[in-house]
C-alpha cells in the first residue's frame, strides 16, 4: 500500500488508499465522537486476550482483513500477527483459510446452478 | 543471507561511523525530543541509581555478522579488550561490591582472556552472566566453554530471534538456527535451563522492522514450541527491541524505514518502560575502557557525564547519581513494554 502515497507535494495522488490514512483512523470520531468512543472501546475489548489468545485473535483478523480486501487492515494485521509472535508460515495459512472459504463460497453456490439446470432440463 | 557478510567498518559503509550514526539520528524528524518526551512524564532529567550490574564488552570480534548488530560486530574485526583494561575493570568490580557482571561483546569468549575473567569474577562471588550466540560455543577451541560456565554457575544469555530456521537464519546467517540448537542442547546435558541454579534465559528480537510481542505470551509459547520441537528447555524468554543503531541502522536506511521506524518507537513510548530503563543500574566498559550508560551509547560513542571517563579512574561513589546521555535511540528501550539486556521492562 505504501508505493501508492502520493508523492510529497503532489495535488493528484496515484491511488485511493495511502498507509499513514491509518493512523488517521481516529478523526473517524470528528462526526461522531460518541459512536467513534463506543466503536474504539469495543474493538479493543474484542482484542483483549480472552478464551482465545490475542496472538490467535490477531491471526482471524488477518484472515478476516484479507476476505474484506481491507489494506489498512492487511497492513496492520501482518505487522500485528508478527509483533504477537507468529510466523509467516501460520499467516500464509491463515490466508488460505480465508481464501478457502471465499472460493468455497462460491463453489457451493453451484448447488444453486444445479439446483436450476435441474429445473430447467428434462 | 550468507553465512557471513562483512562488516559496515570493513566496507568502509558511512554508517560504519558512530558520528554518521548519530548524525543521522539526529536529523530524523521526530514528533518530540526525547529529553522533552521525558520531561513531559516528570522523568526528566534521567539519572543512575546504584550501579547494580557492570557490563563489559570484550570487543567486537564474533564469528557472526547479524543484520541487527548494533555492535557492527564480526570475523573481520580486530578490537579486543587489552589486558591493562581488563584488569582495571576486575580490580574495579572488586573495590566497588558492584553485584552483577555482564559479559558481551561480539562474541566474548573469542576474546583469549574470556576463561580467566568469568574464573575471577565468580570468584569475587559475583553473579556472572554471559551474553552467548550459541554457535562460538560450537568452535573446537571454545567446546569447552559450556563446562566452564556451568562450573562457575554462570548465567547465560542466549540470542535466538525465533524457534524457527527461515526466521533465525534471515536475521543471523545461514545455518545458524542448526547450530543454535546443537548449542542449546549441549548447555542443556549440563544442567542449563532446568529451573535450577544454571540458568539460561533466550532473547528474542524481532526479525523486521516490527516491535516485539508480550514477552510472557512469547514465553510461554517459546517453551512449549522449543521442547515440542526440539527438546530444549530454557527459563526465561526475553523481548529486546531492534535498536537503531549501526546494521540495523543501516538496514533501515537501506530499505527507506528510519523515519517510519523512529516514529514507530516514539508512537509507542512508555513512561512506566522509561522509570525502568536499565541504565539506571548500569556501567557498561567499551573495549578499550571508556565508560559508557549502555552498550548503545557505547556503540555511538556518546561517554558518561562527569570526570571519571575510563576504567582506570573509576570510583562508584561519582558514578552513580550521574545523568545519563540521551537521543533518539533512546526511544527504542521505552517503546511499548521496553525493552533491556534483561527484556521488557514494564
Amino acid at each position: 500500500m505504501s508505493d501508492t502515497s502520493p508523492p510529497a507535494g503532489s495535488s493528484s495522488p496515484p491511488g485511493y488508499y495511502h498507509h499513514h490514512d491509518l493512523g488517521r483512523f481516529g478523526e473517524i470520531a470528528r462526526g461522531a465522537p460518541g459512536l467513534a468512543e463506543k466503536f474504539f472501546d469495543y474493538y479493543g475489548a474484542v482484542f483483549a486476550e480472552g478464551a482465545l489468545t490475542v496472538r490467535e485473535k490477531s491471526l482471524i483478523a488477518l484472515a478476516v482483513a484479507h476476505t474484506v480486501q481491507c489494506p489498512y487492515c492487511i497492513d496492520a494485521y501482518s505487522k500485528d500477527a508478527l509483533e504477537k509472535g507468529s510466523n509467516l508460515d501460520e499467516m500464509t495459512e491463515a490466508v488460505h483459510v480465508a481464501a478457502a472459504i471465499r472460493g468455497g463460497a462460491s463453489l457451493v453456490h453451484g448447488v444453486q446452478m444445479l439446483n436450476h439446470v435441474d429445473d430447467l432440463g428434462m | 543471507m550468507s553465512r557471513v557478510l562483512p562488516t559496515l567498518a570493513k566496507t568502509q559503509a558511512p554508517l560504519a561511523s558512530a558520528t554518521a550514526q548519530r548524525r543521522l539520528l539526529d536529523q530524523v524528524p521526530v514528533a518530540r525530543r526525547f529529553d522533552q518526551t521525558l520531561a513531559d512524564a516528570d522523568l526528566f532529567p534521567l539519572t543512575t541509581g546504584p550501579i547494580e550490574v557492570l557490563q563489559l564488552n570484550l570487543g567486537k570480534r564474533c564469528n557472526q555478522t547479524c543484520a541487527h548488530c548494533h555492535v557492527d560486530a564480526g570475523p573481520d574485526r580486530a578490537e579486543v579488550m587489552p589486558r591493562a583494561v581488563l584488569e582495571a575493570s576486575l580490580a574495579f568490580l572488586e573495590r566497588s561490591g558492584i553485584p552483577t557482571v555482564d559479559i558481551t561483546g561480539g562474541a566474548p569468549e573469542l576474546h583469549p582472556d574470556f576463561r580467566e575473567l568469568v574464573i575471577r569474577a565468580a570468584g569475587l562471588g559475583r553473579r556472572v552472566m554471559h551474553r552467548c550466540n550459541l554457535t562460538a560455543i560450537l568452535l573446537p577451541n571454545y567446546a569447552d566453554i559450556p563446562a566452564l560456565l556451568a562450573d562457575h554457575t554462570v548465567e547465560v544469555v542466549a540470542s535466538l530471534p525465533y524457534f524457527q530456521a527461515r526466521e533465525t537464519d534471515q536475521q543471523r546467517g545461514a545455518g545458524v538456527f542448526e547450530e543454535s540448537l546443537e548449542g542449546l542442547r549441549r548447555l542443556n546435558r549440563l544442567g542449563y535451563g532446568r529451573g535450577g541454579e544454571l540458568v539460561l534465559n533466550l532473547v528474542t528480537n524481532p526479525v523486521g522492522t516490527f516491535l516485539p510481542g508480550d514477552q510472557r505470551a512469547l514465553e510461554a509459547r517459546w517453551k512449549q514450541q522449543m521442547l515440542a520441537r526440539y527438546g530444549i528447555v530454557f527459563d526465561r524468554l526475553f523481548t529486546i527491541t531492534n535498536m537503531p543503531i549501526s546494521r540495523f541502522l543501516d538496514f533501515l536506511e537501506q530499505h527507506g524505514r528510519t523515519e517510519e521506524y523512529l516514529a514507530r518507537l516514539v508512537a509507542a513510548f512508555n513512561p512506566a518502560a522509561a522509570a525502568g530503563v536499565m541504565c539506571h543500574t548500569t556501567l557498561s566498559v567499551g573495549w578499550d575502557g571508556a565508560l559508557y550508560d549502555c552498550d548503545f551509547n557505547q556503540m555511538l560513542e556518546l561517554p558518561v557525564t562527569g570526570p571519571a571517563g575510563t576504567i582506570f579512574e573509576a570510583a562508584r561513589e561519582a558514578l552513580e547519581g550521574r545523568s545519563i546521555v540521551t537521543g533518539p535511540h533512546c526511544y527504542g528501550c521505552t517503546a511499548g513494554a521496553g525493552s533491556s539486556c534483561g527484556g521488557a521492562i514494564a
